[in-house]
């Protein structure tokens, strides 16, 4: 069933208080079976559209969208008991901080336990049974003795992996990972995405991964969505994207980059002059204008969304060939 | 661990080391113990005779060691007034003091654990701000005081519970809640605000993102972690609770250790003094211990480390 989509997310807003618009109308969808990108520089919105389409934003997040559904399912009206229903057991979130995403007073197996126990009624020991299975799964030697250990017996490395078997206890059909590497050192930053990519290939896995590393997207994902200050700003499949990058802001991202796969890894993003703005509810027009060397006075006003053959979209004043015919 | 204990044990011996000599120097700053012992019609001659009798004719130094000597082995003398072992006496009236102290406890915790936590869920919402005036409220308000309305009230008025004595359970209610109001303000605050830090922690979201129940996430994930430091601070409060009960025992006529300081203090019976003021320090000092062992079992990260 792969290609049909699984979560399809249009047009949605989170804001903080009266001042912060974290997420302005974002746009994506994720097929079955695929993994998404989610790309764009700190502070853009990643994390909290991803907390935002789980319904786990902070105190003070107002989340709303045009749509939001997953698995043909609307999230919108949904209670919080409702959406715990889904969460953990058909859709399954890892973090950007594995050193203090686990509980410190429980143990690996008691945590992982829970979520079988709380969706399945399975009983303890059937679940710490799959608990060492999944540990196993995601590469850890020795799952039993892991399953007695505490958090804080574990490397960083080691807790995103429970995190990530903990995440498939209910073999979800989405898994959201938000910058699963980042607080990791470099070598086990490689093992856990080849872990992610290879559970995703057998599993049938969706997953959108949150990532800043170019050189991951290229490798991973089947389709890339760009973000800049709450908005999308450009998505297409990822060999297009890097074919004909086409918003003024992806093409900054990738001019060092040109070629799919001979990606230089850890190439961070940002290497546009100027920082991302914060931006204020009310706000309109492309909030890329300041650091955009194309931007005139349309780009303060309504930017049209443009969708090419291939499902390429971006959202820009300029015509779709303006690059090539600069 | 084991060496965190060890130190801690240490720690606890040298402050009982400094209370024990504390409490020594208290009597014998207070003036020629002869004399007061004597009482004011002795002769010279008695007070000399006492002074041989009991010992105080010996260089304070030498005092103080058969003094600590004894104290050791349990031993505190006799009790001038009530003509008993002073050893015995409190013995006879701790169990009154211990249960006050731990109804006080229950009390509290049963009160300050619930309140905290209504507090955090509904933080900055009026549950919050009602539940910081009550604990404001605890800490303004003076023992005795709240003893002396709740015995008018329910004692006196209603004529629900005695009002003074040990006879049954009831009598202990009363001065219970009493006691409890010293420890519910800090134990509410210490909720409180484990709850709040617990519940914007990243492994309280990630409870979440499993889809737990609510009443999991609050109970299972948030509270067993912002109990820990409740848990050592309600070890702790015990120890300011046995100490307080001299108030609390006399405004109730309880007949504790607490109440027998109180008449003892009146009738300058020194060994009994001293022996109470010491046994409730070595008490608190136990309690403080007992804090970091809890504290150390509580916690995996201490206890594993
Ligand atoms: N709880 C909150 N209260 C107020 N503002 C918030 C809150 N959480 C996030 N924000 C704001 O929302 C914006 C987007 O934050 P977000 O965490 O989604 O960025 P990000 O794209 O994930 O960045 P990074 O790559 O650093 O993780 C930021 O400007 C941030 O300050
Ligand atoms: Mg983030």
């Amino acid at each position: 069933m792969t290609g049909e989509t699984l979560l399809e997310v249009e047009g949605l807003r989170v804001e903080f208080g009266a001042s912060v618009a974290a997420v302005r109308g974002a746009s994506l969808s994720v097929a079955r079976g695929q993994t998404h990108c989610l790309v764009g520089e700190s502070g853009c919105g990643k994390s909290v559209s991803a907390l935002a389409i789980m319904n786990l934003l902070a105190r003070g997040g107002r989340r709303g969208a045009d749509k939001l559904s997953f698995a043909g399912i609307d999230l919108r009206g949904m209670s919080d008991r409702e959406m715990a229903r889904l969460r953990g057991d058909r859709m399954a979130m890892i973090f950007q901080e594995p050193m203090t995403s686990l509980n410190p007073a429980y143990t690996v197996g008691s945590q992982m336990a829970e979520v079988l126990r709380r969706h399945r009624g399975t009983s303890r020991r059937d679940a710490l049974d799959r608990a060492a299975e999944l540990l196993g799964r995601v590469g850890i030697t020795a799952p039993g003795m892991r399953l007695g250990q505490f958090p804080h017996q574990l490397s960083g490395g080691l807790r995103q992996r429970v995190m990530i078997a903990m995440a498939l206890m209910c073999d979800p059909e989405l898994l959201i990972a938000d910058e699963p590497t980042t607080a990791l050192d470099v070598t086990v930053q490689a093992q856990i995405l080849r872990l992610l990519a290879g559970l995703q290939r057998d599993l049938g896995l969706a997953i959108l991964l949150i990532t800043h590393d170019l050189g991951v997207v290229a490798r991973v994902a089947h389709r890339v969505s760009v973000m800049y200050a709450g908005e999308v700003v450009e998505s297409a499949a990822t060999a297009d994207l890097f074919a004909r990058p086409t918003h003024p802001y992806t093409r900054g991202l990738l001019e060092c980059v040109p070629v799919p796969g001979k990606v230089k890894r850890d190439q961070p993003l940002g290497s546009i002059p100027g920082v991302v703005p914060k931006v204020s509810p009310g706000f309109t027009g492309c909030g890329f204008r300041d650091r955009c060397a194309h931007a005139n006075e349309i780009c303060a006003g309504d930017i049209p969304r443009h969708r090419t053959d291939g499902d390429h979209e971006y959202l820009c004043r300029l015509p779709r060939d303006w690059a090539h015919a600069a | 661990m084991l060496r965190f204990l060890l130190r801690r044990f240490v720690v606890a011996l040298l402050v009982a080391a400094t209370v024990l000599t504390l409490a020594f120097m208290l009597t014998r700053l207070s003036g020629d113990l002869a004399i007061s012992i004597a009482g004011a019609n002795a002769t010279q001659a008695d007070v000399e005779l006492i002074r041989k009798a009991y010992g105080l004719d010996r260089p304070v130094i030498v005092q103080f060691f058969d003094w600590v000597g004894r104290a050791m082995i349990g031993d505190f003398g006799e009790s001038y007034f009530f003509k008993a072992r002073t050893a015995a006496l409190i013995g006879e009236r701790m169990p009154v003091t211990i249960t006050l102290g731990l109804t006080g406890l229950l009390i509290a915790l049963f009160v300050s654990i619930p309140m905290g936590i209504a507090a955090a869920v509904n933080e900055g919402a009026w549950v919050d701000r009602v539940v910081q005036f009550i604990a404001l409220l605890g800490q303004a308000m003076p023992g005795f005081w709240l003893g002396l309305i709740l015995m008018i009230t329910f004692g006196l008025q209603l004529g629900w519970l005695p009002i003074s004595g040990t006879g049954s359970w009831q009598h202990y209610v009363m001065p219970g809640i009493v006691l409890a109001f010293t420890a519910i303000p800090a134990l509410t605050r210490l909720t409180r605000a484990g709850m709040i830090q617990a519940m914007s922690s990243d492994y309280i979201r990630t409870a979440r993102a499993k889809g737990l129940s609510r009443a999991s996430i609050l109970l299972k994930h948030a509270l067993r972690n912002a109990a820990i430091p409740v848990v050592a601070i309600a070890a702790v409060q015990l120890g300011f609770m046995l100490g307080g009960s001299i108030v609390i025992e006399s405004v109730f006529a309880l007949h504790g250790v607490g109440f027998l300081a109180w008449e003892s203090i009146g009738k300058n019976d020194f060994p009994v003094v001293q022996a109470v003021v010491l046994v409730l320090a070595v008490i608190y000092v136990a309690l403080t211990m007992l804090a970091d062992i809890l504290n150390a079992v509580l916690d995996p990260r201490l206890r594993t480390a």
